[in-house]
């Protein structure tokens, strides 16, 4: 059961009906800033003379959840990537780390949280669909299961071959993600990144961590190797009193 | 007689430096209000595109860098019982703990919350780098107090303590040399995560490694340039017979890393890009010719390394190239990706200087009021030579 979004921008008409959706439902106020914030989980980009939805991609093994140091970020069952703001201390890892550049910081507040699209979670609870799937006009954001949605997103593709890029954006980018993108033009016009590994990003860093352990046990058995070694030859050249050396307490 | 015997105070006359320390620290103080009470938006260029700014770039990654010749000569003395540096290991020592400290106070300025900074210890995830980072800063410093607190029984002649202190010196200094190997290593570690954002001519897996071995060199440059710092403000002679050697040392160390450093370059078909006429590029040889060419060239000259002007700019090099190497990593090559150009704000700069001031500050006061140097040559420490 693992909820999933599709983006087809080749449908969408940046009406900005998902911005004020999601700003209703999740309590953020009015005013709809230009670019995602803090107050502006999601927005219509226009790059490339496409309309691009950005919002969090939710990803399969996110990259958040990954660096936060006091784990408050994590990836549900469900589907969504949730943030809990009663952990965060505020090293803002998780927006500098982020291959989407979603997290955003409240910079303006004296006590700052991290926030981010949470994929209407409660409605999900509810057995809803997310109120920017509920409020789109055109279908340019469906709302269903992510194997679904990859095979709907195939037929499109395949239905109309002239129309899109060959490529579904979050299938395998950074591990997989549970927002899927289709395009017309080729993803990096639309802003995002190409660049990306095919595998959680986690790993990269896991691939080091994970030999802490190593390096504190074999490293401790090697340093105190050389103090004995070093001790005793110290001791020697004192009975011996080895010329040369001068030897001090 | 008083177990506190004090050096009587000269009297505080208003110097030129002192006069500065003092506008440094009412800027100091304003711009702390304002950090904590206005937000970082108001006090600081950081933005959602650019997230971290020089109070990582510079306090933590430098400040924590800087502070590794005290590990390093810690284990030189106490583990490979290469004595001879045992009069440098104290003033040392007192630089790496100021450094551990720095780094502590500008945490909490960088935090958002930093009240929550204890969360680290109760909330675990041990995937996160910036989580190793945390228990290391906070090991380490534990570690660099105990070292530190040898030097304040002695003055206070609390034998008792220095008893203690003694059984457990072996396994607190190798603690210390563990966690700093950690520590050094994983601040590379943290940038492993952005390989679509730092630029190719600093990312590479082999960051770690890469923070580690600079460290090792810029801490003992920090010695070099430290001991002539103090020997200017206490009136002390270079130490030569003990720097001369640690120059040689760092002509090794700065070598291993610029020849590792350009291997994986190569390896990453990234030479090439080194000449082009690209921001990144320039900044890349500015550092590595600031921090690597330049000392290894002056400091292999034996003339040069051996007369006391040429071996404190050969280090004075290494550092100065050190800090480009970090502040490259952490913002010029981050810039592109990021779409955005970050310079610090006046505030986020005030900060810092504050703090490094601070740092200087706490130095004197310590090596006035502790016993850090050796006796003054012409004392007991003549009988060395």
């Amino acid at each position: 059961m693992s909820h999933a979004l599709l983006l087809d921008t080749t449908r969408c008409i940046g009406c900005g009906a998902c911005s004020a959706a999601c700003k209703e439902q999740n309590k953020l106020g009015a005013d709809i800033d230009r670019v995602n914030t803090a107050y502006t989980w999601t927005t219509v980009q226009k790059a490339g003379g496409v309309n691009v939805r950005r919002m969090c991609m939710h990803c399969l093994a996110p990259t958040c959840a990954s660096v936060c140091p006091v784990g408050a970020m994590r990836k549900t069952v469900e589907g969504p990537v949730l943030y809990d703001a009663e952990k965060c201390i505020g090293c803002r890892y998780c927006v500098q780390a982020c291959p989407f550049d979603v997290p955003k910081y409240q910079w303006d507040k004296n006590i700052p949280v991290v926030a981010k699209c949470i994929m209407c979670a409660p409605r999900l609870a509810r057995g809803e669909a997310t109120a920017c799937a509920t409020v789109c006009p055109t279908g340019a954001t469906t709302f269903g299961q992510r194997d679904v949605l990859i095979q709907e997103a195939r037929r499109r593709i395949a239905a109309d071959p002239n129309k899109y890029v060959n490529h579904i954006y979050g299938l395998e980018e950074a591990g997989g993600t549970s927002v899927l993108m289709l395009s017309s033009v080729p993803f990096g016009q639309l802003g995002l990144r190409e660049n990306l590994p095919n595998k959680p990003l986690g790993q990269l860093t896991w691939a080091v961590l994970s030999h802490v352990p190593d390096i504190v046990t074999l490293g401790g058995a090697l340093l105190y190797g050389i103090y004995w070694v070093t001790k005793r030859r110290e001791y020697v050249q004192r009975i011996e009193g080895a010329p040369g050396e001068e030897v001090r307490s | 007689m008083s177990v506190l015997e004090l050096p009587r105070p000269r009297g505080i006359k208003l110097t030129f430096w002192r006069a500065v320390f003092g506008v440094i620290m009412i800027l100091f103080l304003y711009v702390s209000f304002m950090r904590f009470y206005k937000g970082l938006g108001a006090t600081t260029n950081l933005s959602d595109r650019f997230p971290w700014g020089v109070w990582i770039g510079f306090d933590i990654l430098c400040g924590v860098g800087l502070a590794a010749g005290a590990f390093t000569l810690m284990a030189t003395v106490h583990l490979f019982h290469i004595k001879k540096f045992e009069p440098i290991v104290r003033p040392t020592l007192l630089t790496g703990y100021l450094g551990y400290l720095f780094v502590c106070v500008a945490l909490l300025f960088d935090l958002g919350q930093p009240w929550r900074i204890w969360h680290a210890m109760v909330y675990w995830n041990e995937h996160s780098v910036m989580f190793e980072v945390a228990w290391c800063v906070m090991l380490y410093t534990t570690v660099l107090t105990l070292e530190f607190s040898h030097i304040v029984f002695e003055r206070l002649k609390w034998n008792f303590m220095l008893k203690i202190m003694h059984t457990i010196n072996t396994p607190l200094v190798i603690l210390g040399v563990l966690l700093s190997t950690l520590h050094q290593s994983s601040l590379g570690t943290m940038y492993l995560i952005v390989p679509e954002k730092l630029h190719g001519l600093w990312y590479t897996p082999a960051l770690p490694l890469l923070f580690y071995i600079s460290a090792i060199g810029a801490g003992l440059g920090m010695v070099i340039v430290e001991s002539a710092l103090s020997g200017r403000a206490f009136g002390h002679e270079l130490e030569m017979d003990l720097l001369e050697p640690l120059g040689r040392v760092m002509i090794v160390v700065l070598g291993v890393f610029g020849v590792l450093r350009l291997d994986l370059l190569f390896h990453a078909g990234m030479l090439g890009t080194i000449f082009q006429p690209i921001y990144e590029s320039r900044m890349f040889l500015l550092e590595f010719g600031i921090g690597v060419l330049a000392p290894i060239l002056l400091l292999s000259w034996p003339r040069i390394r051996q007369s006391k002007v040429g071996l404190v700019i050969g280090a004075v090099c290494a550092v100065f190239g050190f800090i480009l190497y970090r502040l490259n990593v952490s913002i010029t090559g981050i810039e592109r990706a990021s779409g955005t150009h970050y310079v610090p704000s006046w505030m986020e700069m005030t900060i810092s200087i504050g703090l490094v001031a601070i740092g200087f500050a706490a130095f004197g006061i310590a090596t006035r009021y502790l016993p850090i140097f050796p006796p003054a040559h012409g004392e007991a420490g003549h009988a060395r030579h």
